[in-house]
């Protein structure tokens, strides 16, 4: 277990990046790289913690990182990789490089799925970290396959007739995990020793490794900057996002599942939900409830455990 | 501030001078970037007498604004320092300080 | 980075000494070489062999598959060191390329057609990166329909895409250019893609007697890659930010400025080349152009048509020359021009049709080149062979009788000619 006073002072993730106040993609960043074992090697899909670190002439990283598109993060990232042992063969380079490729929920549930389906079938040692705020945040607030149901995006807006985006989030920590690869964690910055315990995990499996983590975002979700980690911890104390790991196909739950917060305390922290706690859509937050309900069921289910919610 | 030239400035070259293919050679060089201006209303001010050293607020913080530095205070040999040069002022800090040793006070309050 | 600029005329236009030949060798080659039969694709998976690739990252299209298929041969019998990643796209196979040239490999792909559509985008990600990847492209017609068969229009359509693209007529250029591909694309000061275009069919799947070079020739020509940068935890650079409009025009006028200045390379290593196996490159190949009224410009596998066919006129007493590009970007305008100014008529053959534009691609280029010169050579544009449509020596002699009109006449009647198009 991560114990904060014992992990390294030295800052690969430096500041003055422009980031929002209160990002919560930033902290799972910091904290990812906090979590390094040796040289490390990062490679970032566009979205807002590329456009906002690497503003030239100005970086954030000071490790090797390479910004490339948007929905070939993980090609980039598994040339490095042969890249590496490539050079190491004929004697060019010498010694171990952890690589860390990096998207956010749109470069990784939508566009980028291809690149990381093949990078995840191919077995390249590398763990892919996406940070989920559950939507397109750096264009502007767009929905994505990973933005929950019933949440306001500018592409679904809480209209008269339609209130909020009408699909599921996407079963990503599944599908990954389908490609039989040996390690997939969820993990939310609110648990911070936990998402850093993963992300140790992840590095030192040899083949890939997939941690997809919940990030809150202020602009986005309409919050206050100051609940980023306590949003990221109610989201899973909801069940809305249960944070488990799938180890070897094996399903394991993070924490012990107790009594779950109401989801209103979720939404009543977010503008983005803001229209659901209103009299006249109590059906569709009954149906999110459920919904909800049923998919931290299904989780526990696999993880082996009693199915109870109570 | 100092009167030096900002690497932005710097950096304003001629083509022919201009790094090869954008690239930047300088590590973590967003130091310079003074984002401490982006505060509005209010400040993170730590109590170091209050303060545990539990480093929750240095963990979570998004800006890296919350450091540790080797100065002994009282039984403790770490301080806990806001960077006010980086610091966007979002609170995060104080929401999470297990002991309320951090508030959220004026701009202009003069912190120890 | 950035080297002086040097003299652009004269060098590079290589002459075909006498009735040559599709090879000619000019002085004994230095380098002893083996007599073998290839097509076109094996040639260009034989000359990466030798080249000892760190990274090959691909995806199967026809007509370019045997290229990779031949070097997961080599991987597979352990022939060579390199690392083959066979990906799930021409898109993610690009950008596993970029991957692995900006951590200091040398790296070849190939590919064709639609899936170099598909990496378009990455395309201008490798040049912008100043990646030295190279790249054989097996050139193909685009859907919409689906044609398998060989034209140019895939090429074209990333004609601008930063990288330097060099056309090889038969087997032997294939091989030749790609073992200079990756000669010029790595000198520091070139640090750009290359891509050798070879016709669809016509030469990637037509054997041919050709020449190699034993291995250690080839190793002695083209050492390991130095990188002038690299992604790497001993250097931690930021590679790919963002360049906001203060910075992003100078960025790219620089990378067009070591485009242009390519060519000095593309020459240099083409004559260096030709020391070591007889088989001098450079930009552009004349055929006649001593004393011609009339000739025709083209590119790729039809070069050797054209020119069988002008050599047949010429012993009727026909002024006919022919011209061969081998570099078409950077577009050596200076030397094109030094080579077809005493001409009074041109036809510029394009196996692609530039939608909606004046003319086809190559002769906009050749247009631009005449621009403001004073010139008055009359340009007919032709377009041809689309879809693998063929090409014969008569569709040719039609062609050098309309320029040959042209010359006489000065007047040029068809703005555009579909060649051989039923109507």
């Amino acid at each position: 277990m991560v114990v904060l006073k014992d992990l390294t002072k030295e800052e690969l993730y430096a500041p003055g990046h422009r980031l929002c106040a209160g990002c919560g993609p930033s902290i799972s960043i910091r904290m990812a790289l906090k979590a390094a074992r040796g040289p490390i090697a990062a490679v970032n899909a566009t979205g807002c913690v590329e456009v906002s670190t690497t503003i030239f002439p100005y970086t954030a990283w000071r490790i090797p990182w390479i910004h490339a598109l948007f929905e070939n993060t993980a090609a980039v990232a598994s040339g490095l990789e042969y890249a590496y042992d490539a050079l190491e063969k004929r004697g060019a380079r010498k010694g171990k490089v952890d690589i860390i490729a990096i998207g956010g929920d749109g470069g990784t549930f939508d566009i980028g799925i291809q690149a990381l389906s093949g990078m995840l079938e191919r077995g390249h040692d590398i763990v892919y970290l996406c940070y989920d705020n559950e939507a397109y945040m750096n264009t502007g607030i767009q929905r994505s396959g990973a933005t929950p149901r019933g949440a306001a995006t500018t592409t679904t807006p809480a209209g008269r007739v339609i209130p909020g985006k009408r699909e599921w989030k996407k079963d990503f920590a599944g599908i990954c995990a389908a490609h039989g690869i040996s390690y997939v964690a969820t993990a939310s910055i609110g648990f911070f020793s936990d998402y850093m315990d993963k992300m140790k995990k992840a590095i030192e499996v040899d083949g890939p490794a997939v941690i997809h983590v919940l990030t809150p975002c202020p602009l986005g979700w309409r919050s206050n900057p100051a609940d980023t980690i306590k949003l990221a911890k109610v989201a899973v104390q909801t069940g809305l996002f249960p944070i488990y790991e799938v180890i070897n196909g094996k399903y394991k739950m993070s924490m012990k599942p107790g009594t779950l917060l109401p989801i209103e305390e979720y939404f009543k922290l977010q503008g983005r939900f803001s229209h659901l706690l209103k009299p006249e859509l109590k059906d569709e937050l009954e149906a999110i409830k459920k919904g909800a309900e049923a998919n931290y069921k299904r989780i526990l289910g696999l993880a082996g455990e009693p199915v109870t919610t109570q | 501030m100092s009167k030096e030239k900002s690497l932005a400035e710097k950096m304003k070259l001629p083509w022919k001078k201009m790094p090869i293919a954008g690239i930047m050679f300088e590590p973590g060089s967003t130091v310079e970037y003074r984002t401490g201006e982006w505060r509005i209303e209010k400040k993170p001010a730590i109590n170091q007498d209050k303060c545990i050293r539990c480093f929750i607020c240095w963990i979570v913080c998004p800006d890296v604004s919350i450091t540790r530095q080797p100065k002994p205070y009282k039984n403790y040999t770490e301080s806990v320092e806001v960077d006010y040069y980086h610091c966007k002022g979002c609170g995060i800090c104080a929401a999470e300080c297990p002991v309320d040793a951090i508030e959220m006070v004026e701009e202009s309050k003069v912190v120890p | 980075m950035y080297r002086k600029k040097g003299k652009f005329t004269g060098e590079g236009v290589i002459p075909y000494s006498g009735e040559g030949s599709t090879v000619t060798i000019e002085g004994a080659a230095v380098c002893t070489q083996t007599g073998c039969a290839y097509t076109g694709n094996e040639a260009v998976a034989y000359a990466a062999k030798q080249c000892n690739v760190d990274v090959v990252s691909a995806y199967p299209i026809t007509p370019q598959t045997i290229i990779v298929e031949r070097f997961s041969e080599y991987v597979a019998n352990g022939e060579v060191d390199t690392k083959f990643l066979a990906v799930e796209s021409e898109h993610s196979a690009m950008s596993a390329c970029v991957g692995a040239s900006l951590g200091g490999a040398r790296v070849f792909t190939s590919t064709a057609s639609q899936g170099l559509a598909l990496m378009h985008e990455v395309l201008y990600l490798a040049s912008g990166l100043r990646c030295p990847i190279v790249m054989a492209v097996v050139n193909r017609a685009l859907s919409a329909p689906i044609n398998i068969h060989g034209d140019q229009s895939d090429m074209m359509g990333s004609r601008d895409c930063g990288w330097i693209q060099l056309f090889a007529e038969n087997a032997q250029e294939s091989y030749d250019l790609t073992i200079q591909a990756f000669k010029i694309a790595e000198d520091k000061g070139v640090h750009l893609p290359v891509s050798v275009n070879l016709d669809g069919f016509t030469v990637s799947h037509a054997t041919e007697s050709m020449k190699a070079c034993a291995d250690e020739d080839v190793h002695k020509f083209l050492p390991p890659r130095e990188s002038l940068f690299k992604v790497d935890p001993t250097t931690p650079i930021s590679v790919g930010g963002m360049a906001l409009p203060e910075y992003y025009y100078e960025f790219k006028r620089q990378q067009e400025e070591a485009l242009q200045l390519s060519k000095l390379f593309v020459n240099r290593v083409g004559k260096e080349y030709g020391k070591m196996t007889g088989r001098r490159y450079g930009y552009l190949r004349t055929y006649g152009l001593e004393d011609a009224d009339a000739a025709v410009i083209s590119l790729g596998s039809t070069c050797g048509n054209v020119r069988s066919v002008a050599r047949t006129l010429r012993a009727k007493g026909k002024k006919v020359g022919a011209i061969k590009l081998w570099m078409y970007r950077p577009f050596p305008r200076e030397e094109l021009f030094s080579a077809i100014k005493d001409l009074k008529a041109l036809a510029v053959m394009d196996r692609a049709i530039s939608f909606g534009a004046p003319q086809g691609a190559l002769c906009s280029d050749i247009a631009a080149t005449l621009l403001n010169t004073g010139s008055d050579i009359k340009i007919l544009n032709m377009i041809y062979g689309l879809g693998g449509r063929d090409i014969p020596p008569s569709t040719i002699n039609t062609v050098f009788t309309d320029t040959l009109r042209a010359a006489k006449t000065g007047k040029v009647k068809e703005r555009i000619n579909y060649l051989d198009v039923r109507e």
